[in-house]
């Protein structure tokens, strides 16, 4: 299958998870937030399942498409470890990642979603782009 | 024994459905190999634009899905109760919402992952997923720690 064929039909997937999690019970599927909240709380049953969900899921990919799962070839543990914190904090303060705020943010017409995509993409772009340009990322 | 949808197993049961295609979604668009999203917001190599098709297809079925939802809930036809409607309403533009985004688009671009692929990829084990996922939940305890007092 043609990569950009592989990642439409995902990219429809992903706007079917999200919309179930909408129609069935009035709710974003934010991932960073859910996460978030299961692990520190408010941790209400229907996070620790989507969470869950999350893990299920990937056991099936690991089982059916094993090199669906790559890690990158040209960082540290430190840059990873750096790059956790940032996610992690980031994603708090800004109240949203690529899933709340790119996909269903988006989808809904939010001008706030809108712009934080608008500001993620940037700064992911052109720290990557750096990193690269600095002549490898260790 | 009657199912309710809004009932706590019903709840959990869709959750756990979303999470699961969620998840399948993810790995078919290529976003749990760190390498294609880096070959993606890396623009000064050999650009790989696949990632922007995962995104244009995820909204291709959640920007109809959302004018229903939006619709069945006006006519207050909606399937779910009211009260655990939790679609965010606020509009207002902060520098919270900013900076924190950017701050998130910093750490996307030096590790290649975000939560949703991190998150699937802990069953593979690999060491760098751990140490991601490890610092991302330092990051988020720092937050509501430290830092959401002050806001």
């Amino acid at each position: 299958m043609h990569p950009f064929v592989a990642s439409t039909l995902g990219g429809l997937i992903i706007g079917l998870a999200s919309a179930l999690l909408l129609l069935s019970q009035g709710r974003i599927a934010g991932i960073s937030g859910i996460s978030a909240s299961a692990a520190f709380g408010p941790r209400e049953g229907w996070r620790l399942a989507f969470v869950a969900g999350l893990g299920v899921g990937g056991l099936v990919l690991l089982q059916s498409m094993p090199t669906a799962f790559a890690v990158p070839v040209d960082r540290s543990l430190f840059l990873l470890a750096a790059a956790g914190l940032l996610v992690g904090f980031g994603t708090q303060l800004g109240r949203g990642c690529t899933s709340g705020h790119g996909v269903c943010g988006l989808g809904r017409l939010s001008r706030r979603s809108a712009l934080a995509t608008g500001a993620f993409m940037l700064t992911g772009f052109a720290t990557a782009s750096l990193l690269h340009l600095m002549g490898g990322a260790r | 024994m009657k199912l309710e949808a809004e009932s706590p197993l019903g709840l959990s049961i869709s959750a756990f459905a979303s999470g699961l295609l969620f998840a399948l979604g993810l790995g078919l668009g290529g976003m749990t190999d760190a390498n294609t999203v880096l070959g993606f917001l890396n623009l000064a190599g050999d650009w790989n634009p696949s990632l922007a098709f995962v995104m244009l297809g995820a909204i291709a079925v959640y920007a109809p899905a959302y004018r229903l939802y939006a619709k069945l809930h006006r006519n207050e036809q909606a399937p779910w109760q009211s009260s655990m409607c939790n679609v965010p309403t606020h509009t207002h533009i902060d520098r919270q919402l900013l900076v924190g985004a950017a701050i998130f688009g910093v750490g996307w671009g030096l590790g290649g992952f975000c939560p949703g692929p991190a998150l699937v990829s802990v069953v593979t084990g690999a060491v760098p997923v751990m140490v991601f996922i490890a610092a991302m939940a330092l990051g988020m305890y720092a937050f509501r720690r430290f830092a959401a007092k002050g806001l």
